[in-house]
């Protein structure tokens, strides 16, 4: 039978050459493996160490350690900068009440773009209608584009429209301000909040929505009853990726301002002028203790009951 | 007229193409009467449209053409809120933000049952489906089974006039199915609730179902009885889905009033019943259907030896069976022997060199029921177990 005529019986011979060469290349790859996640941290988290480090750093040099301290925490909120030009347009009251706008503008751009961004994102994925394709598409722009372009482009924007209502009424004379950079940080933040927002959804078991019809509950209950509680953490994951967005935005935030709405940012920046102040990086340090905090429950959020 | 509790008449729901323009026919044409407190199955392989059927009488998907009628009166335009069915769902879709008695409560609510009296009802729903102990458990604390039954318990405790369930035992191990099957045909006939599901297991629609409807392509082939389905099916597609079936083919020789002889390629003939509504000539190519459990063998020569301990030579056996006339018999050769426990499985080659399947039960390794590899033997069978089909 061919069975038998096929089969050929006896010991088997392995080729010790071909496995010793393989067992080689794992072991390489197995360092690689170990070793790649190493080089990679280290040069995305270097800098962020280094401006840490210096935050605490008795000297003014930002280049020579000359032991710890807490001097320049102390310092921001004592009204005082290390000697220098910059001291003059120094103050806690000032840097204070720059955090008071960012929030005002951080936490107004975030309640409006997470409803506009989760009922884009609804429906976008339940909504069938022409054109669907196309926003879909669109819905990535403000997060490719070049942030200045944005920036720039919101800018003439707002003049276009400042100078058309000029016009119209003459006695009314609309500025940049909050209005401006809220609705700046909106045009931005939208998108964020629907990509996030739209990936819970699409994981949504369509089913539970369907369910809920059968026993009984129009689609105004069925959202509010289902829906709704089903996609909340990617509600507030994506309105937690939004604010911190916001919080930290400077070139769109630059190009939009207007007179007593100066944020942090844009503050740090105007310390800047000739040589970096080492209160610097106690403010720089501070904000990133915060925007790490932000980010990361949103990405507990997103990841909390994801196998729902 | 009868008052049919579900009744489709022509519909068709057309989706379109995924890949290419125009439109996929997912049901064709589809019409079915399912009578008050009836166990009704649809039945059919993956893509033939029994789901879609089921989703349209529940509302989730608008019928292209045709009529559905719950208790009489058409539901086209009437949303799944509104409609008096309620549905089991494959995958359970139990709200995973709710409770086991939240769930439960959800449709009693909706309707505006006050909280008291829905708790009531939903711990009563929840004996019910034997599940008292879980009322205050999230459904993913819960096994394959228990979920099963709370999603029983919240589409039964809207008291429905249909209670749909699509695939309701997919996701449940064999025993675990097994013991649920009996469980919901108990549980149907005591509710007295027409019960409509969709299988793709012909053991399943089998075991549960009063009367079955084998789907293909969008296409309801037969309607009836389980027996009516296995016994007498009326094409093909259907013979071969459910169970096994051997396809002999030859041409129609004489046709009779009760058998017709079927002539196989080599001159040997055999009787096969021809179906009421099927109109075969003379001279036609046609194709066999017949179960392999209803084939019998025994040897060419030798004795038989029967239970009480009597013997009979295989030759006056043979002319016995031959003075039959309900009885063919035509010899094979075994090709292979299988022993699979209950039974033995021979595949054996007949005349036109067709191979054909035999399920010998083993009442007990006897030797005059264990045939050799190649050995010659005769196969009779009764003649009312084969049906004619076209091709």
């Amino acid at each position: 039978m061919a069975g038998q005529t096929l089969a050929q019986h006896g010991k088997i011979r392995y080729n010790q050459g071909a496995i010793r060469r393989d067992m080689w290349v794992r072991k390489i790859g197995k360092f690689g493996l170990l070793f790649n996640p190493v080089v990679v941290y280290f040069f995305l988290w270097a800098p962020i160490l280094v401006l840490i480090v210096f935050s605490f750093n008795a000297g003014e040099s930002v280049s020579t350690w000359e032991g710890f301290t807490l001097k320049w925490y102390g310092n921001i909120f004592a009204n005082t900068l290390a000697a220098g030009t910059e001291a003059a347009r120094f103050s806690t009251e000032l840097m204070l009440s720059s955090v008071k706008n960012s929030l005002i503008v951080s936490i107004s751009a975030t309640t409006i773009s997470t409803i506009i961004g989760t009922m884009v994102a609804l429906s976008l994925e339940r909504g069938h209608f022409p054109g669907k394709k196309f926003l879909d598409a669109v819905l990535y722009l403000p997060v490719i584009i070049p942030e200045i372009t944005q920036g720039i482009s919101l800018a003439l924007f707002f003049k276009v429209i400042f100078d058309w209502v000029s016009l119209q009424s003459p006695d009314l004379r609309p500025t940049s301000g909050f209005g401006t950079i809220i609705i700046a940080h909106v045009a931005f933040s939208v998108s964020y909040v629907t990509i996030v927002v739209r990936a819970r959804l699409s994981d949504m078991n369509p089913r539970y929505e369907e369910a809920a019809r059968d026993l009984g509950a129009n689609e105004w209950r069925t959202f509010w009853r289902v829906t709704f509680p089903l996609i909340l953490p990617g509600v507030l994951a994506g309105a937690l990726l939004a604010f911190t967005i916001s919080l930290d935005d400077f070139v769109v935030t630059f190009f939009n301002s207007g007179v007593g709405t100066t944020t942090l940012p844009i503050f740090v920046y105007g310390l800047l002028k000739t040589r970096v102040p080492p209160e610097i990086n106690a403010i720089s340090t501070l904000m990133l203790i915060a925007s790490t905090i932000l980010v990361g429950s949103s990405l507990i959020l997103q990841g909390r009951g994801a196998d729902k | 007229m009868t008052q049919y509790d579900v009744e489709l008449i022509d519909v068709t729901k057309e989706f379109p193409a995924k890949r290419q323009d125009g439109l996929v026919r997912a049901v064709d044409n589809v019409s079915l009467q399912i009578e008050a407190g009836e166990f009704f199955a649809l039945l059919g392989p993956s893509g033939c449209g029994k789901t879609t059927t089921l989703r349209m009488i529940a509302g989730f998907e608008d019928t292209t053409s045709g009529q559905i009628l719950i208790r009489g009166s058409a539901v086209q335009h009437i949303p799944p809120f509104h409609r008096p069915v309620n549905t089991v769902f494959q995958d359970y879709a139990l709200f995973p933000h709710m409770t086991v008695i939240q769930n439960i409560m959800f449709g009693l609510e909706m309707e505006g049952v006050n909280k008291q009296e829905a708790r009531k009802r939903a711990q009563e729903a929840l004996e019910l489906v034997r599940l008292p102990q879980v009322v205050n458990r999230k459904p993913r604390q819960l096994s394959g089974g228990q979920q099963q039954r709370v999603a029983l318990a919240r589409a039964l405790v809207k008291k429905p006039a249909v209670l749909l369930l699509d695939e309701p035992l997919g996701a449940l191990d064999l025993k675990l199915r097994q013991a649920m099957q009996y469980e919901l045909k108990t549980m149907q006939k005591s509710l007295g609730i027409t019960f409509i599901f969709v299988t793709h297991d012909q053991e399943e629609a089998m075991t549960m179902a009063d009367r079955i409807a084998v789907m293909d392509q969008g296409k309801v082939l037969q309607v009836g009885k389980p027996e009516e389905i296995y016994e007498a099916p009326s094409t093909k597609f259907v013979a071969d889905f459910i169970g096994e079936t051997n396809f002999i083919k030859g041409h129609v020789g004489e046709i009779g009033e009760q058998f017709s002889t079927v002539q196989m390629d080599d001159k040997s003939a055999f009787k096969a019943v021809v179906g009421e509504d099927l109109h075969v000539s003379a001279g036609q190519e046609i194709t066999v259907a017949l179960r392999p459990e209803k084939l019998n063998l025994f040897r060419l020569k030798g004795t038989i030896e029967y239970e009480e301990g009597s013997t009979e030579s295989a030759e006056s056996y043979k002319a016995a069976l031959l003075r039959d006339p309900n009885i063919n018999l035509i010899r094979g050769t075994v090709k292979q022997a299988v022993y699979i426990g209950t039974d033995t499985r021979y595949v054996l080659r007949i005349a036109g060199n067709q191979d054909i399947v035999a399920r010998i039960q083993n009442f007990g390794l006897r030797s005059d029921t264990v045939f050799e590899q190649d050995e010659v033997v005769n196969i009779f069978w009764n003649a009312e177990n084969g049906r004619v089909l076209l091709q």
